[in-house]
């Protein structure tokens, strides 16, 4: 029955354009009742309660969807005979912040040695919500080495094969083969649960990755609070002035006391550092504030926990989307560019294992789940990908660049016909 | 009071709707029989979306006649739910509350329709809808499966389409999409179809009228399509509301490849203006067609199911409410049906199970004790796993929140603290003789403060439990021990 109604409720934001025609005067009437309405007394018989007691709060469940017909009413008017004229004029949101602008790398004049310096962030609206407002920055890519032999899918082994065992070799295939606008070196051979590496031999390995290419780096530990925070202190001496990402600084150095020595090391040797918490909104901000006391925002990048497809993707698509509408609302300790992880799609079963036939080889299946893990946090609002597989990187990087036409002028491709098409 | 005509009121935002704004449109009568206590906590539930309006048997009376429209156009999501098909696999589109489903959650999960043509031998055809049919992947429990077959009339042929809607709809009950610009060639098809319900694909700028007319007499609902124009999808969409059809389903055109930028911002302007301005003409279900890739010159098979795949993930995060793809390879189609299902798994209910001891074969006083946490899929693939190696062991399943060991350990929800408490309150010392813990690869690192918390020796188990029978062949029974 609701239905019949509905179709006589008045539009609601009508452009201005059409503020002469009869049709507004329909819009204001509710209001002049609800305002009217105001007034009114709540009646609650045989019941009594405070206003504060009501949980507004919504929590889950299902509405059943509203599918009755309607019943024909008998003094329908008559039927349109021609089209009857409308517009759409798409609603112009304004959001009061906007993410900071995050430098990584440095040049020559910037106190480093980078061809050139990547700007992330900067966004002022949720990703590609607006044409009318492009990314400032395009998200850029990242692609992974590690300084130690590490197990690998066999799809993700075969193209680095041969340069396996020299990060810097590995580094230089990254931006020369598959197009890296960043590379990100993993010292995992410094955990203390395999080879212990000393900070000074991690520092060697990322001064010959620094002189193998000469794109900005990400410099990722091995998730020990103790022995990270010794690490990156000495890589942060040892390449001062390169805008390195440190990867990562997290509560648990807060709590182990690590946290403060980082910290003053990247701000006195100029680098930024990736603030990484698990999923969890209160401790990315409660990181974040901890890291102002000792660096300007302007140098902290926020990784939220990437997680793969099928294992809880829709948890890390969450949190990047309500941490980027907080941080546009207004909220300064969310208002940092992100970055994610996708190479965490091959913990996915489904991304590795050999699974029966109808689902396809392990050899697409794979780049297919880092493909779309993140595509799905590129629409979520991420600015900064780690990733591995060429294809994967190949996709993301024509995404980026098609999503990125500004105007409609732009599009030239025409709307082909898929109802009749022969395939 | 309840009996006069409804009053228009402006509609609200779910998250705006108070249980008063219900409660003051109940029957007030505290009558229970909606074993509820009173009227006051029905509306709460009802706001809540734990109840609906039918659970209210006084509500749908003619003394409450009005109360109800009221109430009815109240609760009414701002994209409307349209469904097709019949019984048990009816496809129902639309019905959200909301844009982003931390605001709330999303309601009825994309189908996926995929499509035949009216060129292919019965032998394609059978075999084709067959596939579609089986296919089925096996997640968390659930079978994650396709939704629709889509007819796309290729001859142009009225009675060529007709026949193949026929074979069609008599080889499957699942729900059809007759896909024709023609109206001469859809109700060939409608009168195939009959009793079906089928979706009609759909009214242009041209043919709104006949189709307009065919969908009246064969009460089907009806895709509108323009190519991007959102002016005329509105104009439309008013046009055919004012000529009496109400179930509509909106293709704002899918383009993949330059035009994707387009694309996706269209559907995102479609469902800002339904969702933050309540705008009724675009508050219809949007169909996405990752079909479309398949008109492109490129000649590459699997080129072409990879743009499919990629662009079907991203219309499904860019609030496509309905499905139109090609491709049946699992390597496409697997990651949307995932992808599907946990996008409109409630944000805030982490899709979790029991936390405690799960018993597996028959242990003894020897036998490992194994460890995860209570993500779902967590516990579902271990327990896979174990059985399928048909392991006696004991599982300790740690409450998490709902959160996989990875995240968990990031999260600091699975800490040696929380696992020294799950051992105490599980009572793990009284099932075994020895004291030895195996945790998740994933954990390692909590591995030494375990030992140091609990006082149990910790063995770091292998990164993905398909791991177990080889870990356990070499580690167990631990050195030291008999």
């Amino acid at each position: 029955m609701f239905k019949a109604e509905v179709s006589t409720m008045p539009p609601k934001n009508k452009p201005s354009a059409s503020a002469l025609e009869g049709t507004d005067l329909l819009t204001l009437a509710p209001r002049i009742l609800e305002l009217l309405e105001g007034v009114q007394q709540l009646e609650l018989e045989n019941f009594s309660m405070e206003i504060g007691d009501l949980d507004l709060f919504i929590p889950s469940g299902h509405f059943s969807p509203v599918t009755q017909p309607i019943p024909p009413t008998p003094t329908a008017p008559a039927k349109p005979t021609a089209l009857l004229p409308e517009t759409f004029t798409p609603r112009e949101i304004l959001y009061p912040g906007s993410i900071r602008e995050v430098v990584l790398g440095a040049t020559k004049s910037g106190g480093g040695s980078r061809s050139r310096a990547i700007t992330i962030g900067g966004a002022t609206r949720p990703a590609y919500s607006d044409r009318r407002h492009m990314p400032v920055h395009p998200p850029v890519i990242s692609l992974d080495v590690f300084d130690m032999k590490i197990a690998l899918p066999k799809v993700l082994r075969e193209p680095v094969e041969e340069v396996m065992e020299d990060p810097a070799e590995w580094a230089r295939m990254n931006v020369k083969k598959f197009g890296a606008d960043i590379v990100t070196i993993h010292l995992m051979s410094t955990d203390p649960l395999f080879n212990d590496a000393s900070p000074t031999q991690a520092a060697r390995t990322v001064e010959e990755v620094l002189q193998a290419v000469d794109v900005p780096l990400i410099v990722g530990g091995c998730g020990d609070p103790k022995k990270d925070a010794a690490v990156f202190k000495a890589v942060a001496e040892m390449a001062g002035g390169e805008r390195l990402l440190l990867n990562s600084v997290t509560l648990d150095m807060a709590e182990a006391r690590t946290l403060e020595s980082v910290a003053r090391a990247a701000r006195d040797h100029d680098h930024v550092l990736l603030a990484f918490t698990g999923l969890e909104l209160n401790n990315a901000k409660e990181l974040n504030r901890r890291l102002y006391e000792y660096i300007p925002p302007e140098q902290i990048v926020m990784d939220l926990t990437t997680v793969a497809l099928g294992y809880g993707l829709e948890y890390s698509f969450t949190i990047h989307e309500r941490a980027r509408y907080a941080a546009l609302m207004g909220d300064a300790e969310l208002a940092h560019p992100v970055i994610s992880a996708a190479t965490n799609a091959w913990a996915a079963r489904e991304a590795w294992m050999k699974m029966a036939p109808e689902y396809g080889p392990r050899e697409l299946r794979g780049p297919v789940w880092e493909t779309i893990n993140a595509l799905t946090l590129l629409l979520a609002g991420v600015d900064l990908f780690m990733m591995m597989h060429p294809a994967s990187v190949l996709t993301l990087k024509d995404v980026i660049r098609r999503l990125g036409t500004a105007a409609p002028s732009d599009n030239t491709e025409p709307a082909r016909d898929w109802v009749g098409v022969r395939i | 009071m309840t009996t006069e005509e409804p009053v228009l009121r402006q509609k609200k935002g779910i998250r705006e709707i108070s249980p008063i704004d219900v409660y003051r449109l109940l029957p007030k009568t505290n009558c229970q029989e909606c074993h509820e206590s009173n009227c006051m906590a029905f509306a709460t539930r009802l706001v809540n979306g734990e109840l609906v309006l039918s659970d209210c048997p006084p509500l749908h009376t003619v003394e409450y006649h009005g109360a109800h429209q009221e109430l009815a156009l109240l609760l009414a999501p701002p994209v409307k739910a349209v469904a097709f098909g019949t019984g048990d696999r009816q496809c129902i589109t639309g019905g959200k509350y909301v844009l982003q489903r931390h605001e709330f959650t999303y309601h009825n999960p994309p189908p996926i329709a995929i499509d035949v043509n009216d060129l292919m031998t019965d032998e394609e055809l059978m075999a084709r809808i067959r596939t579609i049919e089986q296919f089925s992947y096996n997640y968390i429990g659930r079978n994650l499966t396709l939704n629709a077959v889509a007819i796309r009339s290729v001859s142009g042929d009225p009675s060529v389409f007709g026949k193949v809607v026929r074979k069609v709809a008599g080889a499957t009950n699942l729900p059809l999409i007759l896909c024709s610009l023609d109206p001469g060639v859809m109700e060939a098809g409608l009168s195939e179809a009959k009793d079906g319900n089928p979706l009609i694909y759909a009214a242009t700028r041209d043919s709104w009228r006949s189709m307009a007319d065919l969908a009246l007499a064969y009460h089907a609902p009806l895709v509108v399509h323009t190519d991007g124009d959102l002016p005329l999808l509105r104009s439309l969409v008013k046009t055919l509301k004012a000529y009496g059809i109400s179930e509509i389903i909106l293709d704002p055109c899918t383009l993949s490849d330059d035009g994707l930028s387009e694309t996706l911002h269209n559907f995102t302007a479609l469902r800002v203006a339904a969702s933050r301005d309540l705008d009724e003409l675009s508050g219809y279900p949007l169909l996405g067609v990752p079909l479309a890739v398949w008109t492109s010159e490129e000649i590459s098979e699997d080129v072409l199911k990879w743009r499919e795949t990629i662009t079907a993930s991203m219309l499904m995060s860019r609030y496509a409410d309905l499905l139109i793809m090609h491709s049946l390879d699992g390597w496409v189609l697997l990651p949307q049906v995932i992808w599907r299902f946990n996008l409109y798994t409630d944000p805030r209910k982490p899709v979790s199970v029991e936390a405690g001891v799960k018993i597996f074969g028959r242990p003894d006083k020897n036998s490992p004790i194994l460890m995860t946490t209570n993500y779902a899929l967590t516990f579902f693939t271990v327990e896979s796993d174990i059985k399928s190696a048909t392991i006696d062991c004991f599982l300790i399943v740690v409450d998490t929140g709902g959160l996989s060991v990875e995240s968990a350990v990031a999260g600091r929800y699975f800490t040696a603290d929380s696992i020294a408490s799950a051992l105490k309150s599980f009572d793990a010392g009284s099932l075994v003789s020895h004291r030895t813990l195996i945790i998740p690869g994933l954990a390692a690192r909590l591995s030494g403060e375990t030992e140091e918390v609990s006082g149990w020796h910790v063995l770091v188990g292998p990164k993905d439990s398909s791991g177990l029978p080889q870990f356990l062949k070499s580690h167990w029974p631990p050195a030291g021990t008999s």
